[in-house]
């Protein structure tokens, strides 16, 4: 019997950039086979041109042995193809069912797709309401509107991008029984991931990708994360040096009782926030997106005042009426999640970028003229001492690839030397190389005796530099609990909201709140 | 004829193009592309109608002329801003600017040209019903046909898949191009269905309200329908509320002038503008922040291939 699905000698090239070259791939029925690779390894392209959505300059795609050619995605759909996306695919001011309707071809009436919704939704085991607006429900929730409007495309492959990244511990557990019901029927999956734990738990084939060429092809059950991981990057990935230790230095930032309204209608409000942090301690903040961690970012980093001036203080000043120069002036620096356009305004240049967050502090600017010398000075500085590659000395930022201007923005303010950084998501969709040069930076930064707070979604992360973690849930912070003997089911329990009060809350937590853990 | 009659009259002629192009821009809105260029694609519709009606003597023929002239407006817009991804705003007010001057060259020749207007088409018997008949059966056919196209409209948006579809390009053109569908042609064709309603309004000042041509007779209509669909939030049958609301306020600043009263007329013809604001101001507080409007509006989308 031939395979369900087999792409030959696949081409796909952007310009100059070959993002595919002679790739292959085969799928067979009931299989869940990995895809696996670093960041622009070519995973994503090849995906798009397997469910249509970008064609192949060379090469063919062969579905149960027969030649398969796909204009769109609905012709993928037509012939069984399924796929949900790493970024969801929904529309937010629109019901689950209409949302349903618009990933299923033909008219059917939207009572009949509530119906059908409701059956396959039970049949396996992922529960949504079909009225309800999207954008009211939680990351896992709306995942579950991806793979049940998929499923009701009755598919023979499954296509899944990426889809544990956003969820608690507890939510892919879920996840991983419905991968094995939708294998028992035998449907294929195709499953992208970086987490390579979790790869070799479920699946039975991985096909390896670098530099848009297949490395590899091994039964990740058969290897180690570390193998794995080697073959992904081509070299052997250090682990980063890190001895967790229970905090001794003076407290240099501290919150107390902050609490905030959200600044836009479907934000989360911060209640009775209160940590502190230590000289020479990485405090981790864990939870699941949209808990309240732009929130308390925003909060941090005085993009949004707090109430009462004592509510942030920064080496023992209350700071929370002062805006984020101040703060910065005081020896604090920031890195937001969003690494272009919040962190990098997309069209600057490097030394641009630079005297945006560095102009109150870092001597960028003498008697209200700019000194360019010295921007470039450090646009090099952070090139040399984080490893960025990019073409020109001063490209734009929106020029480097994610992974090098996270380095950038990142050592941007770590280069500063500041007394206390508060960083978001440090490694967020960053390959693994530049991900451990980034963390083992923070360790180091830390070591140094500066105060890092890290908020991150990425629990592995989290365990392997933070020195204490707590959770954020629905705008409320636990305790700081040390992370020996702190296990991945204890803060995912956390993260599920389990052992925080029982909320009033707005009607985006209030829907959150449903989420079974 | 009484005078609420009379007044209830002149409301409906001063709101039908207001609503006709307002639900045209609705359309256009709700598939993610803001069209700034109602006001040009109207005058446009006005010249172009009044040179066809004239040169053929047949008044069909001006109408044709005119939702074909604002279609060709809109395709201009749509070749800067959906081919070649201009910004939206820029290409619209070009397009204003640009159709206002072109129609003063279109209409040179008839300039105070008179000529018949559309007349009434009087529904028999139920017209001859004392104050309802004339108000509500004895309209000209843009009347009946601005609340078939609201109605029309309303229930596109709402019912249909292919109106779903529509709303997911303006929702999240990536979203609904990852899903398969083609953006670009589905917001192509909601611009040009703006261009049709748009050059329509336009017909109707230059065939029926006002039957003849003078430069720049839309006098900002253009824009008020713009602020109609914000002020609407949107919503086909708020547009057709607001639209009255605004067509209103013109005749009533006329009769109370008329009446003596002493308001400037310029703050009344402000006020559909202030209305607006207000309004919109009004939204967010209910809504805590965010407008009604389609997520993506405005932003220009390109595919990657």
């Amino acid at each position: 019997m031939p395979p369900l699905i087999e792409a030959q000698q696949i081409v796909k090239r952007f310009g100059s950039l070959v993002a595919n070259d002679h790739v292959d791939l085969t799928v067979a029925a009931g299989e869940v086979h990995a895809l696996l690779g670093e960041n622009g390894a070519g995973k994503s392209t090849l995906v798009k041109m397997l469910y249509g959505l970008l064609q192949p300059d060379e090469g063919r795609i062969l579905w149960r042995g027969e030649k398969l050619v796909l204009n769109g995605p609905r012709d993928a759909r037509r012939a069984g193809i399924g796929m949900v996306f790493q970024h969801f695919s929904l529309f937010e001011a629109m019901t689950v069912a209409e949302n349903v309707a618009l990933a299923l071809d033909g008219e059917e009436p939207l009572p009949r797709i509530a119906a059908r919704l409701a059956e396959v939704s039970r049949a396996y085991g992922l529960p949504l309401e079909p009225r309800r607006e999207v954008w009211q429900l939680s990351v896992g929730e709306r995942q579950r509107i991806e793979i049940v409007r998929c499923l009701m495309q009755d598919p023979q492959l499954l296509i899944l991008d990426e889809p544990t990244s956003v969820l608690t511990p507890q939510e892919a557990e879920g996840l991983f029984a419905t991968l094995g019901k939708i294998r028992a029927e035998g449907r294929a999956v195709l499953y992208i991931s970086h987490k390579l734990e979790e790869v070799r738990r479920i699946c039975e084939a991985a096909t390896i990708l670098r530099g848009g060429k297949v490395v590899a092809r091994c039964d990740p059950r058969q290897e180690s994360a570390a193998s794995l991981a080697r073959m992904m990057v081509g070299t052997e990935v250090g682990s980063v040096r890190h001895d967790a230790a229970e905090p001794t230095g003076p407290v240099r930032l501290s919150v107390s009782a902050l609490s905030m309204p959200p600044a836009e209608a479907h934000g989360v409000a911060l209640k009775d926030i209160s940590l502190t942090l230590h000289r020479g301690e990485i405090l981790g903040i864990a939870g699941v997106a949209g808990n309240g961690q732009d929130e308390l970012f925003a909060a941090l980093s005085g993009e949004r005042l707090a109430p009462r001036a004592e509510s942030v203080a920064l080496d023992g000043t209350a700071v929370g009426r002062e805006d984020i120069n101040a703060r910065r002036r005081r020896g604090a620096a920031f890195v937001p999640e969003e690494r272009l356009g919040h962190a990098a305004a997309p069209r600057f240049s490097l030394s641009e970028n630079a005297l945006v967050s560095g102009h109150a502090a870092n001597g960028f600017v003498r008697g209200g003229f700019v000194e360019r010398g010295r921007m470039l000075g450090w646009v090099d500085a952070v090139t040399k001492a984080f490893d960025v590659r990019k073409g020109p000395r001063d490209p734009e930022a929106r020029a480097l690839s994610g992974g090098n201007l996270q380095k950038f923005v990142v050592g941007r303010e770590i280069l500063r030397k500041p007394a206390v950084l508060v960083v978001a998501q440090p490694t967020w969709g960053v390959d693994a190389g530049a991900a451990q040069l980034i963390r083992q930076a923070l360790v180091d930064l830390a070591k140094e005796g500066a105060a890092v707070l890290v908020i991150s979604q990425d629990l592995d992360e989290l365990l392997e530099i933070a020195d204490r973690i707590a959770v954020i849930f629905h705008g409320r912070l636990s305790q700081a609990m040390p992370v020996q003997g702190l296990t991945r089911e204890a803060l995912g329990l956390l993260m599920g909201g389990s052992g925080f009060p029982a909320d009033d809350a707005a009607p985006g937590a209030a829907a959150r709140e449903r989420e079974p853990a | 004829m009484t005078l609420l009659e009379a007044i209830l009259l002149t409301v409906i002629t001063a709101s039908t193009p207001l609503l006709i192009a307002a639900i045209g821009e609705l359309v256009v809105e709700k598939s993610g592309v803001l069209n700034l260029g109602v006001e040009g694609m109207m005058i446009m519709g006005a010249a172009c109608g009044i040179v066809a009606a004239i040169a053929t003597g047949s008044g069909a023929a001006g109408v044709l002329a005119a939702v074909l002239a604002g279609m060709a407006m809109a395709a201009l817009f749509a070749a800067l801003t959906l081919g070649l991804a201009a910004n939206q705003v820029a290409a619209g007010l070009a397009l204003t600017i640009f159709g206002i001057g072109l129609s003063g060259v279109v209409g040179a020749a008839h300039v105070g040209a008179q000529r018949e207007g559309i007349g009434k088409l009087e529904i028999p018997l139920l017209s001859d019903i004392p104050f309802l008949g004339p108000v509500l059966f004895g309209q000209d056919p843009f009347v009946y046909a601005s609340f078939a196209l609201t109605a029309g409209v309303a229930w596109f948006l709402t019912r249909t898949k292919a109106g779903l579809i529509l709303r997911a390009c303006g929702e999240s053109a990536a979203s609904a191009h990852a899903l398969g569908y083609p953006v670009l042609r589905i917001r192509f064709l909601a611009i040009l269905f703006g261009g049709a309603c748009a050059g329509l309004a336009g017909a109707y000042l230059s065939l029926v309200l006002t039957p003849f041509w003078t430069s720049g007779m839309t006098a900002g209509r253009g824009w008020i329908a713009l602020a109609i669909v914000v002020f609407a939030s949107w919503l086909p049958w708020r547009a057709a509320l607001g639209a009255y609301l605004f067509g209103g306020i013109t005749i009533l600043q006329l009769h109370a002038q008329g009446a003596g009263f002493r308001v400037p007329p310029q703050l009344m013809s402000a006020l559909p503008y202030l209305i607006t604001i207000v309004v919109l101001v009004a939204i967010m507080r209910l809504r805590r922040g965010g407008t009604a409007g389609p997520a993506n509006l405005g932003t220009p989308f390109v595919p990657d291939r």
